[in-house]
């Protein structure tokens, strides 16, 4: 919870902390860190803790943009799916399955060279690619939801698809969804972290996690924390984010109970 | 023979119990002699399931056995390796569900076979393998012995665990609720399988059941559990005839017989949790003749005849059991001009089941008059849920009509009219999923009133409150959420809500068979109450022929989609027409019947 806080904060205020601008040429590149500059700098002399401060902001804006955007289509085509139990159940879930079945970073590289590189090709290719594991999820639950007594009560009363899937489902899938959320946004952040990584995203000179640990790795012998600030920042990202989901989950049992 | 070795079994004293130091259960003493059968009866939470565990030496995660000690076949049990040594060969265990139990990907006979060799340690002939088959009243041939576990129906499945069990030839067999899942024709042969192979094996049996009228059958004596102890233990037949203490009398009481129709008297209160048991006699709040002392001082069992014995210092007071029988209701059926509130006619309906269309209805017509109560009884498979579920409008039927109001209603809830979905309301089978878990029980009741009654967020809120009145629970559970509420209050929430739209026609499937039996006479009362205070026509579907005779006016019995007898409950039950219902009635157990036996026994020695 604490780590996810102060990463985030840090992305979101860091501009305003940053002690240097993050395009600016200002010493040797590859300097040691230093009492002026804490992490040193980078490979054409920029200041890595700014640069550090600066990429948050993009990396994490794409991330939470792609994990909502794979909510949006995932949630949906999981919720129909798995309520309707029917024909239109098995024609999305074998929609699903191509896409499932197409490798990640493969589809993310193609769209980008086919629509070019840049922040909202990346998020569509992301959602793109982490949708099908949403929606099975999803589907799976609601599946299993909605055998229960009380929605079979609600569809008795004749309760709207509508009103059901939103008052008496999603309340009751929320724990496996929250949980997944961590673990699709840590999806996202690495897909997006890697393409960056293969400078195919974002266009240099623009601060990016990924990108600076590409960019930096020629001159990893000379000021490590270049490349090892960024890779830190996202794998605390990471794990923060998957321990608040689990903590959240689990409060969210004890606090109403599952029978 | 020492008495040690006599006896298939002795619980000295024995504790139990949780790492907070709460005993789950204590000063539990019991004697089993070879070749016996000992009911032990309680409620869930009493215990029994622990005590059961604690013979083999096997107690759950955080649990000690702090105090007493156990003795099998004249052993004593005294570090877990011995506990070891003595599972399968001195005693082993039947689990209530043989289809979890046996390995799916395991033939019958390898399975058996594996049985014996772990216990002896020595090759097995096939011809072993399917004696023990053969004992347990099985097919011993090739054919079924490489039969796996889910070609077996639920009853030979049950057959081939205490064949297995057996196969040890142990000094004792522990039981635990054997035929709880099983049909009642089921039920009947596996009890008579068990007695039989008590009686040409000699082995002891401690049979576990919540059902006292399956322990009258089957068992020579009883115990029966409470909050952890024994309180009154016996030769069944005394217990059962004249129960000493008041909660074994209340349990008798809330048992339903379909032999004798009598209004249920439930006992009041809860069982007290772990926390709340206090130094006093624990069932000292529900009982009807505590007297000071009780709240104080827990009692001492004390031996009242020879081998009776009885946990109540106020044993003497206890009133008889009241067996007459309640003549009044079938007289009101008498009446034939009742209005028709519900009409059934050359019902049909289908389900998938594994890519196969199953028929579950076939051609049923019936129908339901204004303020009376119909039972659909039937074993499982008999269509019975089905047709609560299309009367409900969640299943479509593939022909039949059904009349409400003299309108004929639509096959899906969502193509009838609010006035049609007001009208016939549903309360299902399991309270524990009856309830959305993230709605307060408040939010539940409100919604029908809401939606199907147009009511205001006001006049909802003071209706959620009179009708949580209606079904006896206090108002402050409005506020609670369904996890912290009993299934019993489950249930009332559940009916709670189904009376909320203000219904003419409840439709209950087998909402009490997931109960207790004392929770089940509160709420099968309940419903008789509110049935004439709403005037409500009520259908009834259930396995429980007690249940029917407790309830229902007339009946319906199904046999594969087909009512096979319909007519007045007294009469049917009485004299059953059909050779079906019959062999219903036959294998349904019976306190009565257990009762009657025994009177008749007794004219002969006379």
């Amino acid at each position: 919870m604490v780590f996810v806080a102060i990463v985030v904060l840090l992305a979101l205020l860091g501009p305003l902390l940053a002690p240097y601008s993050p395009i600016a040429t200002i010493g040797i590149p590859g300097q040691a860190p230093s009492a002026a500059h804490i992490l040193g700098l980078d490979f054409e002399g920029r200041d890595v803790l700014s640069r550090l401060l600066y990429g948050g902001r993009t990396t994490l804006f794409m991330c939470v943009v792609a994990t909502l955007l794979t909510y949006a289509v995932g949630l949906t085509i999981g919720l129909i799916a798995g309520y309707t139990r029917s024909l239109v159940d098995s024609l999305l879930m074998r929609l699903v399955d191509v896409f499932l079945s197409l490798p990640a970073l493969l589809v993310m590289l193609v769209m980008v060279s086919a629509l070019g590189p840049g922040q909202f090709v990346l998020i569509f290719s992301s959602a793109l690619v982490l949708f099908p594991g949403v929606a099975r999820i999803v589907r799976t639950s609601t599946l299993e939801v909605s055998r229960r007594g009380y929605v079979e009560a609600a569809t008795a009363r004749g309760e709207s698809t509508t009103s059901i899937l939103r008052r008496e489902i999603l309340p009751n899938i929320a724990g496996p969804i929250i949980a997944d959320l961590g673990l699709r946004f840590s999806w996202s952040l690495i897909l997006i972290s890697s393409v960056n990584f293969l400078g195919l995203g974002i266009a240099p000179p623009n601060p990016d996690w990924g990108l600076m640990i590409a960019e930096n790795r020629i001159i990893i012998s000379e000021n490590l924390y270049a490349v090892l600030a960024p890779s830190v920042v996202i794998a605390i990202l990471i794990l923060g984010v998957n321990l608040v989901g689990d903590a959240f989950v689990r409060s969210l049992g004890e606090s109403r109970g599952q029978p | 023979m020492s008495d040690a070795q006599r006896n298939a079994l002795e619980l000295k004293d024995v504790r139990i119990d949780v790492s907070s130091h709460d005993a789950i259960i204590s000063g539990v003493n019991l004697e089993m002699r070879r070749g016996e059968i000992l009911g032990l009866v309680g409620e869930s939470g009493s215990g029994k399931t622990t005590t059961a565990l604690s013979i083999f030496g096997y107690w759950g995660r955080g649990l000690k056995l702090t105090q007493g000690q156990i003795v099998i076949g004249g052993e004593v049990m005294s570090t877990q390796q011995i506990f070891r040594s003595a599972r399968g060969r001195l005693v082993s265990y039947v689990p209530q569900n043989p289809g979890v139990a046996l390995n799916p990907s395991l033939r019958i006979g390898n399975a058996i076979r594996d049985m014996i060799r772990h216990e002896r340690i020595v090759t097995t002939q096939p011809e072993e393998v399917s004696s023990m088959l053969v004992r347990v009243g099985l097919p011993g041939d090739s054919d079924f012995t490489r039969r796996y576990p889910h070609q077996l129906s639920g009853g030979q499945q049950q057959r081939v665990c205490i064949a297995a069990s057996l196969a040890s030839r142990p000094t004792l067999i522990v039981l635990d609720e054997p035929t709880t899942g099983l049909d009642v024709v089921t039920q009947e042969l596996v009890l008579e399988e068990l007695t039989r192979l008590r009686d040409k094996e000699n082995v002891a049996m401690l049979y576990i059941t919540h059902d006292l009228a399956v322990a009258a059958k089957i068992a020579q004596r009883i115990a029966v559990m409470y909050a952890g102890r024994v309180v009154e233990q016996g030769s069944a037949e005394e217990v059962l005839r004249k129960p000493r203490h008041p909660y074994t009398r209340g349990l008798v009481a809330s048992t339903p017989d379909h032999l004798v129709i009598r209004p249920l008297t439930p006992l009041q209160g809860m069982a007290p949790s772990l926390r709340e048991r206090t130094a006093g006699c624990p069932f000292a709040p529900r009982c009807p003749q505590r007297v000071d002392l009780c709240e104080r001082e827990l009692p001492e069992l004390l031996e009242i005849s020879l081998g009776h014995k009885v946990r109540c210092p106020e044993w003497n007071r206890t009133p008889s059991v009241d067996w007459t029988t309640l003549k009044a209701r079938t007289e009101v059926e008498s009446q034939t001009d009742v209005p028709t509130a519900l009409k059934v006619a050359g019902l049909g309906a289908e389900y998938r089941s594994r890519g196969q269309n199953v028929v579950a209805a076939m051609d049923v017509s019936f129908s339901v008059p204004r303020g009376g109560c119909v039972a659909l009884v039937g074993e499982s498979g008999s269509g019975k849920t089905t047709i609560a579920r299309v009367i409900a409008g969640l299943h479509a039927p593939v022909k039949g009509v059904i009349q409400f109001r003299g309108e004929s209603l639509s096959g899906l809830a969502k193509h009838r009219s609010i006035e049609q979905r007001r009208g016939i309301q549903i309360v299902f089978q399991n309270p524990s999923d009856a309830l959305n878990p993230r709605h307060s029980v408040e939010t539940a009741i409100a919604r029908p009133a809401r939606l199907l009654r147009r009511m205001n967020r006001n006049d909802a809120s003071s209706e959620v409150r009179r009708l949580l009145d209606a079904v006896r629970l206090p108002t402050s559970v409005a506020r609670r959420y369904p996890a912290e509420l009993s299934g019993g209050e489950r249930q009332r929430v559940a009916i709670a809500r189904a009376l909320a739209a203000g219904p003419e026609i409840l439709v209950c499937d087998e909402i009490t068979s997931s109960l207790d039996v004392s929770v089940q006479a509160v709420v099968l009362e309940l419903l008789r109450d509110i049935r004439t205070e709403f005037g409500l026509s009520i259908v009834f579907i259930t396995h429980d022929l007690g249940v029917v005779a407790t309830v229902a006016d007339r009946v319906l019995v199904l046999e594969n989609g087909l009512i096979c007898e319909e007519g007045n409950t007294m009469e049917v039950m009485r004299s059953p027409k059909h050779a079906y219902t019959r062999r219903l009635l036959d294998a349904a157990p019976s306190l009565i019947a257990a009762i009657n036996k025994w009177d008749t026994d007794e004219g002969h020695v006379d």
